[in-house]
């Protein structure tokens, strides 16, 4: 399919179900239904069996196209970056056909279910048991740094069905209904006074059998996917020049009274601020590289490129806009009583301080800095693995914390 | 303006590549960079006869290949990869820059074609000893003297001007920057070559004592042309670094799976595989810049100064951070005049401070941007 009809298409969507007079879930249903929601996804599960890269196609025409947007991927992050490549790859048709489509409408919120207490980098040491029982599986554990644990209709759970195999052999996953008996879900309490997280306990849930993705005990490969779209979902920078955080920088560096356009400011700022948008741009660049780059698969440890840089690049961009504040950012307006993110943080001085320390986390989510640097090291580079004392050893015999 | 290379751009990497292989070998860069014409001229000639490359930015009427700095960036990436000693940046990117950019139709007609063929060698002399790369302080004196001008000044840190038969010299005249063609031989022309930092790219000073010059220039005040044509030479230079940084990840990577101490390959420690690893990020970012400045060569003129400007500071860093790292992987064993790793960190400093340091390219961007 060429561009042009591609947009076409698009047009036609636009037309029939215009967003400036429908809700989300109708739109986005309609768009699943035509091939638009995610192009390279096969056709009858909102694809048409294109490149990647040809998605930008299809949302530039709809940002064009109507005053309304329902583009944004905050609406579902982990069900559509990370949940739908997971389904596509190792779900049944059935639930393809059943979840796929809820999932991009926004009806149904997925969270990932991996971390625990004691195994976070580590994660496939983790000890959340899952004991067969007849046709079904009962589950006993506890997750923790569980995005939209609060809000989830489905989870993506990493659980241990047989300690007695190598710690890698003996995960499965699964699908879980969060609605569950025994699933009870409490607000992680984080350092900028919001909860975005939750710690779940998972006492004697039962899950049928027929929602375990991928074989008992072939757990790990299955998290490998959700993982590294994950990293992809994490390292994409912004679409657009000048856009996301560094926009903020900018900004604020623009509207200082000794700032903005007077040279002579402050030199070693303006210069420190001009290097950080030289990375936001190659940042930029490098991951629209990459998608010209991608097929249509799973992406592949590329993605740790991105992710790696950008976690560390936010950290340093928000870190220099309270450099920029200054004195100002001695007060915290929004203060650390107990919330669930949601509505506006306020102005772009909020916003700000708020990331300064939220993006503390960017380097630590969703595999931190320094796994990335492994994975770039090992499995890009081709660099020897450490020696490990963990890998050839039945799991329940690998020493770990309390 | 996306990144996007085509089947012909990877065909042209690999033929390039290739040819650097078998040309330039560590070897025969030790050879030349210690011999005083800095290049080999049988080589040079292999490249223009076998591909063209002198010719790649020079039109096809002028005897050129007609290419643009897409191809020419990945030329450049490869050269710098394989640490090319020849005058590649003067003759093919810089004069045919500048002449292109400023140069009449009559000076086009009678230079390009010459470039073109690898017959003859051409440089741009901008910098002088107290203002290097400033274009606003150039204190070199153009007089008339009947339908010809006389030249008095010294610059410095010409590049390949020892050996290049033609000297494109910039000078301020009352009217606003102008380029004068004096020949390498003439009377009054003095050239010294430098003991350069960097023995693989040379540089000379040239010192001018009321000597005839011939004007080139389209128009009386050729400043913008003249930038313009400092921007596209950094462009290149850009992607001669992050090829350079490219090498040195490689040799890093080979040298951290090989080398054994406490009974394990030195990169199956953490230590040496991070290194590696925010090489590989930093090499990557690099090729984004290049690429992208070069994408940007043929769109909106400021906006690819701004590009130039991005790609020059950024990849000038990153060679050199990662130069310095590769010694650093290297160990003892780095800082030896044996191993290779020196010679890319010399190219690495050199070449940041050619047309300016990362600070000023970032002051620049800086401007442009309205910060």
């Amino acid at each position: 399919m060429t561009d042009d009809e591609l947009r076409a298409r698009t047009r036609a969507l636009l037309m029939a179900v215009p967003p400036d007079e429908v809700d989300q879930v109708t739109f986005r249903g309609a768009q699943y239904d035509r091939g638009l929601a995610w192009v390279h996804f096969p056709e009858g599960l909102g694809g048409l069996g294109l490149a990647p890269k040809k998605q930008s196609v299809v949302n530039d025409e709809l940002r064009q196209g109507a005053r309304t947007s329902y583009e944004n991927l905050l609406l579902n992050p982990i069900g559509i970056g990370m949940g739908a490549p997971t389904l596509l790859t190792y779900g049944t048709e059935e639930m393809k056909q059943r979840l796929l489509r809820r999932i991009f409408t926004g009806e149904d919120i997925w969270c990932q279910l991996f971390s625990e207490p004691g195994a976070g980098s580590d994660v496939a040491g983790l000890s959340c048991r899952a004991e067969r029982d007849g046709d079904s599986w009962v589950v006993s554990g506890q997750k923790v740094w569980t995005t939209l644990a609060h809000v989830a209709k489905w989870g993506m759970l990493l659980a241990r069905t047989d300690p007695e195999a190598t710690k890698h052999q003996g995960l499965s996953y699964f699908l879980l209904d969060m609605e569950s008996p025994g699933v009870e879900v409490r607000p992680l309490y984080q350092i900028t006074g919001e909860a975005e997280f939750n710690e779940v306990f998972l006492n004697d849930v039962r899950i049928p059998h027929a929602y375990m993705l991928g074989a008992e005990g072939q757990g790990w490969q299955v998290a490998i996917t959700t993982l590294m779209n994950e990293r992809t979902a994490l390292g994409g920078g912004s679409g657009t020049r000048g856009g996301g955080p560094i926009s903020v920088l900018l900004d604020l560096w623009k509207a200082r009274p000794d700032g903005g356009g007077s040279f002579g400011g402050d030199a070693v700022l303006r210069d420190r601020i001009t290097q950080l948008y030289i990375e936001a741009e190659l940042l930029r660049v490098t991951s629209q590289r990459a998608r010209a780059s991608q097929g249509t698969g799973n992406p592949g440890p590329e993605g740790s490129v991105g992710k790696l840089a950008q976690a560390e690049l936010y950290k340093r961009i928000w870190e220099c806009s309270l450099d920029v504040l200054g004195a100002d950012s001695l007060v915290y307006e929004q203060g650390y009583e107990l919330r669930r993110p949601g509505g506006g943080r306020g102005d772009r001085e909020a916003v700000a301080k708020y990331q300064f320390l939220r993006s503390r986390a960017n380097s630590i989510e969703g595999g931190t800095s320094e796994v990335m640097r492994n994975i770039l090291g090992e499995r890009v580079l081709g660099l020897p693995g450490e020696p490990r004392v963990d890998k050839d050893v039945p799991w329940k015999s690998v020493p770990r914390n309390g | 303006m996306e990144v996007t290379f085509t089947e012909e751009h990877d065909e042209l990497r690999e033929t390039v590549r290739r040819f650097l292989d078998a040309k330039s070998p560590e070897t025969a860069v030790r050879a030349l960079m210690t011999s005083e014409r800095g290049y080999d001229p049988g080589v040079w000639s292999q490249m223009a006869e076998q591909m063209g490359l002198q010719g790649l930015i020079v039109p096809e009427a002028h005897g050129g290949v007609g290419l643009g700095p897409v191809e020419l960036a990945i030329v450049c990436e490869e050269m710098g990869s394989a640490l090319l000693c020849a005058p590649f940046l003067s003759t093919a990117v810089l004069a045919p820059a500048v002449l292109l950019e400023a140069g009449s139709p009559a000076a086009c007609a009678a230079i390009l074609p010459e470039l073109a063929a690898g017959r003859t060698l051409a440089t741009v002399a901008v910098s002088e000893p107290s203002a290097p790369w400033d274009l606003t302080a150039l204190g070199m004196q153009a007089r008339r003297d009947g339908t010809r001008w006389r030249l008095d000044g010294v610059k410095t840190f010409v590049l390949d001007g020892h050996v290049a038969d033609v000297l494109l010299v910039v000078a301020p005249t009352e009217a606003g920057l102008s380029v004068f063609r004096v020949d390498g031989g003439a009377a009054g022309v003095e050239r010294t070559l430098l003991p350069t930092l960097d023995l693989t790219r040379k540089l000379a000073r040239c010192s001018f004592t009321g000597v005839a010059a011939d004007a080139v220039g389209a128009i009386p005040d050729c400043t913008t042309a003249i930038e313009r044509a400092l921007a596209r030479t950094t462009a290149a230079l850009a992607a001669e670094q992050a090829g350079g940084a490219r090498r040195c990840l490689e040799l890093s990577t080979e040298y951290a799976k090989t080398r054994l101490q406490f009974g394990r390959p030195i990169g199956s420690f953490q230590a040496i595989k991070h290194l590696c690893a925010d090489m590989l990020v930093q090499v990557e970012f690099a090729k984004s810049a290049a690429y992208h400045a070069a994408f940007a060569a043929s769109g909106d003129a400021e906006e690819f100064r701004a590009a130039a400007a991005l790609a020059k500071s950024y990849c000038s860093e990153a060679f050199l951070r990662a130069a310095g790292d590769t010694i650093q992987i290297h160990g003892g064993m780095g800082f030896t005049w044996e191993h290779a790793a020196h010679l890319y960190f010399k190219r690495a400093k050199s070449s940041a401070l050619l047309f300016g340091d990362p600070v000023r390219h970032r002051e620049r961007l800086a401007a442009h941007l309205g910060l």
